[in-house]
């Protein structure tokens, strides 16, 4: 265990970057489980080592340690919508979806839920973006479910609020899964 | 859901086989205790004789970068030598040293003292006079006693100038088997 922080050291540790060992000890077992319910074995080990790896790269650009455990959950999230893309042959009953960065999901909605708090936007991103459970965005944000539906419910309100009706309605993408996350926000 | 220990070493390794880390670091047996021994891509950084990575991690990011992470193999060399020097077998390291955060004058005596042979002792004043700074013995004793790297730059082979052994970070005991080991006392 860390050893406990002084107060005037809590306060200048708020926001700092953790080092990696104490980061990756943190999230590792809940990042599994995470993953173990999405993937299911093997291939859930697979990503494990991936989602580090990509947290490790990206490690260094960080500029606060806020809500890391969202942040690294959101990795292995995107993991899963890529494992899942390349595991299911292309049909043509389905639309494929456009890729943009890799990560089209996200990408649809970044220029939205930069404008909420930290907490309403890691809620957000995390349920209409990687569509995950509530439980799950809950051991994100280290808080209940109820409080994380609560957190992405305010965040759209505010969305709502914020883009003055019609003008979110053109902001929002409406090609992409087609009705669900308009209906959501609208 | 735990992460075996299995899982857990494959990322270690594979974050250090793709050079991600900062610093790696591992903690080692030997005859004198548990070595904390941390290394980065220039060479050996840091050797601790307290091994309890939580009173060092911090520090380590704050000097080298944030992507600190235990990983056996960044010090597989470091740990292999120490233990030929501790069977007996080795009396030099051929190891590359990181002194990144140590004053320009810390690391000319550090690289001077790095020239003091095996089974041999100086003195601080020598050692002061080797800088070209002979009255500088009581800083000399001051970079000693900070120094990051001890066993493998070995301030245990300098003494006071009356013979005595004055101080050591790992403890004067440790000072005494190490030069007795060295058979620089009987």
């Amino acid at each position: 265990m860390r050893p406990a922080l002084r107060l005037n050291e809590m306060m200048e540790a708020v926001a700092a970057v953790p080092p990696f060992e104490f980061f990756y000890v943190e999230h590792r077992d809940v990042v599994l489980g995470f993953l173990r319910r999405r993937l299911g074995g093997q291939a859930a080990e697979d990503a494990f080592q991936e989602t580090f790896l990509r947290a490790l790269r990206a490690y260094d650009r960080l500029e606060h340690g806020e809500h890391l455990r969202a942040w690294v959950l959101t990795i292995a999230a995107r993991l899963c919508i890529d494992s899942a893309r390349r595991a299911k042959p292309i049909s043509h009953e389905v639309p494929e979806l456009p890729v943009e960065d890799g990560r089209p999901a996200y990408a649809q909605i970044e220029h939205l839920a930069d404008r909420l708090p930290p907490t309403e936007r890691a809620a957000v991103v995390l349920r209409y973006a990687y569509d995950l459970a509530y439980d799950d965005i809950a051991d994100a944000l280290g808080s209940t479910p109820e409080a994380a539906r609560q957190a992405a419910s305010s965040g759209v309100r505010r969305l709502r609020l914020s883009a003055q009706g019609r003008d979110l309605r053109e902001q929002i993408p409406t090609a992409q899964k087609p009705g669900r996350i308009h209906d959501r926000l609208a | 859901m735990t992460v075996s220990p299995d899982l857990d070493r494959r990322f270690r390794e594979a974050a250090a086989a793709e050079h991600l880390l900062d610093v790696g670091f591992d903690v080692i047996d030997s005859p004198i205790g548990p070595l904390l021994v941390a290394a980065t891509d220039r060479g050996l950084a840091r050797i601790f004789f307290d091994p309890e990575p939580e009173h060092h991690l911090e520090r380590l990011a704050t000097t080298f970068g944030p992507r600190v992470l235990r990983s056996a193999t960044t010090v597989d060399a470091v740990h292999r030598q120490l233990d030929e020097y501790f069977e007996g077998t080795r009396s030099s390291f051929a190891l590359d040293v990181d002194l990144r955060g140590a004053a320009p004058f810390a690391q000319q005596v550090l690289d001077e003292l790095a020239r003091v042979p095996y089974g041999h002792t100086t003195t601080y004043g020598t050692l002061a006079a080797k800088v070209g700074a002979p009255r500088a013995a009581r800083a000399v004793g001051t970079v000693m006693n900070r120094n990051p790297i001890p066993i493998v730059l070995p301030c245990h082979r300098v003494i006071g100038s009356n013979g005595s052994l004055t101080g050591y970070g790992g403890g004067l005991d440790v000072k005494e088997k190490l030069l007795r080991l060295e058979g620089a006392l009987l």
